[in-house]
């Protein structure tokens, strides 16, 4: 997925359109962004500024202050290891550092092909299954080390 | 059907309409229960539950659950039925057939009556 | 309406679903209409049974025959032979890890046994895509009393009679709060749903709007009609797809039912209902933070007062609540606030859902009365510590919580108790640990969250957070010294004072409660440079015992950094040097030569 800064624009104003009026849009307005785009990018959030008329220095910061947002494009598939509490105390590290392991690179990174992008997250609320780790939208219970290439393969 | 709720009326009929939703989860006033192990289903329960289930539904009666269980070793007497009501105990039934099986729903199920030429055993 | 004589209930909540419960039901219908069941067997999907580390989950009533991690390919057979011919299949019931004895039916499994399901009672029983089924089971009959029967002011007076507190954290009287927001003036007002949950090992939130979205909604109207309020908000973590999934056909059906919109039952209340989706920051999970979110800024907390009742959303009156506290105002309203203060102790009324993970047999969400013992719930109910092991410290509140201990066993939970001891309520995690984890590790994994978490506004909290976890860094890597361990109590005395909002002021308490329970813990990290539970790594030791090595080789040619060497004729060893500790060599060893130090 990858669209010239003209595409990138056009895409936002239609996101923003319905928000013009409205209050409190901004949040939403990013998270659609970020699903039609892959992540919000600059001339995003220059459009943002423009159409709803606030400061680009108040886009900036709300979309870094969340943890959802990323101003850098992502791999296809992000792979989100559970760093919560259940996760911790039966094993979640060690589960981790096996990713990062096999895909060669750390937390917030992206490998080079694009193919996998570690996210970290609090807590996916699956907890009694715990180690647990998400790709994309699909949860992994009771995990060991030992299962987690077995996984990544079936991610292409 | 539109079920728009205007009254509180209106929600009390929804409910009542939509018990039998979750009625079968729970164990209801009585129970029939239909032998199906292989002699029974070879020597036709599969048609007296059916049975069962279509007398119960004309009589508009969602308070009895009905189940199925294995072989109880009386093959001969096969269709065999359970029927468990409260202050009757269980009573057995043998060699039911479907038309058998309405009458028991009609007399035992609705009347209190046990249907006694088909009884081949009791126990509380 | 056609009568089913048997209902199949397959759990579709987030823990089944990621065991595979969508499969197991999809094969499961094949399978009826294979067999031409349809017309007399129903299968529902529901929400969580709380049991999620058994799952995927399916309850086939009226038997209510409880089947556990059943797969697509049990499915025939379940049919086959439960269903057509009424013999439950043993292998699949769930076992008593005990004595591995199978218990057939829902009722008479001991993690059931000893709850009582008020805020959870249609959990895993009604499917809760279909607002009939929560009709049936009595609901929103709540809403029509409080709308048709009541006043405002009566149904704030059941609320405080019942004695309901907030389920998020803080434990506020319910009924106090309405009266609040109720007395502010004003023709707007709104209501919120504090469905943040950031605390991580909790997840009764995401159950309850999984398995009973009416539920909240309900509560919610009610709330509503009780301070004045004509429009509300459900702000719901993104992690939680399928709660939100939940919540917007519960509300669409409500619309379509005329339960929701304007003049519902012919009362003249109005209300709307809008889902708000967090972006994923913690501290959002604070009402005024919360409240920043909704309205499209960073989520920081602002000082009180001015208290949401007063100032709220937009600037209006708001009345904010949890998930679980709404879910329990619809059965105060039907049932009476005298019901629901019947259970509970003096100041802990009715029943609290505590999400129960981490080092236990029985994993999962239990709701349980005010007052029972954490033996109980550890126990009774969870069956104890997996694999036999010995019982160290439970973790209740999440990072804001405490670690409590054996000594504590016999606590009865309640707010005043919880607190008492050096932890909190919160809302309701309890992480049970054993011999192998480190409680200094534990309290640098809650500083390391709430470091990563803390907004940035005010400096106790930003740098003050930073400091304790780069002396619990020095500590946990072996160059910790004792007077690191005054540093850090004068430091968590600092934030905890100084702190703008609850996020700083409760950081320190996993600190603080290691510190005071298991300071010879700390102390062994400093003095002896050893980990008494072998879990930070930087102190551990990897030895091969030259008795017991075969000499297979398997250590070394699996060492990612080739720290080990040997031969045939020499028993292996290994360069402490170069050794990091990754464990491999200890896992791949066939005959337990390698010990752990
Ligand atoms: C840092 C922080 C995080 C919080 N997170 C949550 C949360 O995830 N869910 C929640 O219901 N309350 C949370 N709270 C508590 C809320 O501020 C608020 O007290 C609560 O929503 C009120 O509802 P209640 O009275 O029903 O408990 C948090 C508070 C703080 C200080
Ligand atoms: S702690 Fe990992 S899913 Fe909750």
């Amino acid at each position: 997925m990858s669209f010239s800064a003209q595409e990138m624009v056009e895409k936002t104003r239609k996101i923003v359109a319905p928000w013009k009026e409205k209050k409190g849009g901004l949040i939403p307005i990013l998270q659609e962004v970020q699903k039609e785009l892959g992540y919000i990018s600059t001339e995003a959030m220059e459009t943002i500024s423009k159409e709803l008329k606030i400061p680009k220095s108040e886009i900036y910061g709300v979309a870094t202050f969340y943890a959802q947002f990323h101003l850098k494009p992502r791999g296809r598939h992000v792979v989100r290891v559970c760093r919560g509490t259940a996760c911790h105390v039966r094993g979640s590290l060690a589960v981790l550092e096996k990713v990062k392991e096999i895909t060669g690179i750390q937390e917030n990174e992206t490998t080079d092909d694009l193919r996998f992008t570690i996210e970290p997250v609090a807590c996916l609320g699956a907890c009694g299954l715990a180690p647990v780790m998400m790709v994309d939208s699909q949860t992994f219970g009771r995990l060991v080390p030992g299962k987690v290439q077995g996984i990544l393969d079936t991610f292409r | 059907m539109t079920n728009k709720i205007r009254t509180l009326d209106d929600l009390r009929r929804i409910r009542e309409a939509s018990t039998d939703l979750t009625s079968a989860r729970s164990k209801g006033r009585a129970s029939i229960v239909v032998g199906m192990g292989t002699c029974g289903i070879a020597a036709g329960a599969r048609e007296v539950m059916t049975a069962a289930l279509q007398e119960l539904e004309k009589r508009n009666i969602h308070d009895v659950s009905v189940t199925t269980t294995g072989c109880i070793g009386m093959c001969q007497q096969e269709p065999l039925v359970d029927v468990i009501a409260p202050g009757m105990g269980r009573i057995t039934y043998g060699l039911v057939t479907p038309e058998d099986m309405a009458a028991i729903v009609a007399e035992h199920i609705v009347n209190g009556h046990i249907v006694e030429r088909l009884v081949i055993g009791r126990a509380d | 309406m056609p009568i089913f004589r048997s209902h199949i209930l397959v759990c579709g909540g987030t823990g089944c679903s990621s065991s595979g419960s969508q499969d197991v039901q999809k094969v499961l219908r094949d399978e009826i209409a294979k067999r031409n069941l349809d017309k007399e067997i129903l299968v529902v999907q529901t929400g969580c049974h709380g049991m999620c580390e058994m799952g995927p989950i399916v309850v086939v009533y009226p038997e209510g025959t409880f089947y556990c991690r059943v797969q697509a390919s049990d499915v025939p057979e379940l049919v086959g032979e439960h269903i057509v011919k009424g013999r439950p299949v043993q292998r699949l019931l769930y076992s008593v890890p005990e004595d591995a004895s199978r218990v057939p039916f829902y009722k008479d499994i001991p993690f059931y046994g000893k709850q009582h399901r008020i805020a959870l009672k249609n959990c895993g029983y009604i499917n809760p895509d279909n607002i009939e089924e929560y009709i049936a089971r009595g609901g929103y009959e709540g809403l029509g009393k409080a709308l048709t029967s009541m006043t405002s002011a009566q149904v704030i007076d059941e609320v405080k009679a019942s004695g309901l507190r907030g389920r998020g954290g803080g434990g506020f009287p319910t009924g106090l709060k309405w009266s609040f927001a109720a007395k502010s003036p004003g023709p707007k007002k709104y209501v919120i749903c504090n469905a943040d949950e950031g605390d991580p090992g909790a997840f009764m939130d995401r159950s309850l709007i999984e398995g009973d979205p009416h539920a909240i909604i309900e509560g919610m109207m009610i709330g509503a009609y009780a301070i004045g309020a004509d429009e509300g908000y459900v702000y719901c973590r993104a992690e939680y797809p399928l709660a939100i999934e939940r919540l917007k056909t519960a509300i669409a059906q409500a619309e379509e039912f005329g339960l929701m919109g304007t003049d519902v039952l012919g009362t003249g209340f109005n209300f709307t209902l809008h889902i708000k989706e967090g972006a994923g920051a913690f501290v959002c999970g604070e009402e005024t933070a919360l409240m920043g979110s909704i309205e499209g800024r960073r989520g920081m907390p602002m000082p009180r007062p001015p208290f949401p009742a007063v100032h709220g959303l937009w600037g209006k009156p708001t009345n904010i609540n949890n998930v679980e506290t709404w879910a329990n105002v619809a059965q105060i309203i039907v049932n009476g606030g005298a019901w629901y203060a019947s259970m509970g102790t003096e100041k802990s009324k009715g029943t609290k859902v505590f999400a129960l993970t981490g080092k236990v047999k029985h994993t999962g969400l239990v709701e349980v009365p005010m007052g029972i013992t954490l033996r109980e719930i550890i126990f009774d109910i969870g069956g104890g510590i997996l694999n036999d092991r010995k019982f160290k410290a439970v973790q209740i509140g999440g990072p804001s919580g405490g670690c409590l201990t054996e000594e504590h066993l016999d606590l009865p939970v309640s707010y005043e108790s919880l607190t008492g001891a050096g932890a909190i309520m919160g809302s309701g995690g309890m992480v049970v640990m054993d011999e192998d984890n480190c409680m200094v590790d534990v309290a640098k994994f809650f500083l390391e969250f709430t470091q990563r978490e803390s907004c940035g506004k005010c400096v106790p909290c930003r740098e003050g957070t930073k400091h304790m976890l780069l002396l619990l860094e020095k500590i946990t890597s072996g160059r910790g010294t004792m007077e690191d361990i005054s540093t850090l109590e004068q430091l968590a005395e600092m934030v905890r004072e100084m702190s703008l909002c609850g996020l700083g002021q409760t950081a320190p308490n996993p600190v603080i409660t290691t510190l005071r329970y298991f300071r010879d813990e700390y102390e062994a990290h400093i003095r002896d440079k050893r980990c008494p539970s072998h879990a930070c790594t930087a102190l551990l030791r990897y030895e091969i015992d030259p008795e017991t090595c075969k000499r297979c080789g398997l250590c070394a040619k699996n060492c990612p950094v080739s720290c080990i060497s040997g031969s045939r004729q020499e028993p292996y060893r290994i360069d402490q040097e170069k050794c990091i500790r990754c464990g491999t060599c200890f896992q791949k060893c066939p005959f337990g030569a390698i010990g752990k130090n």
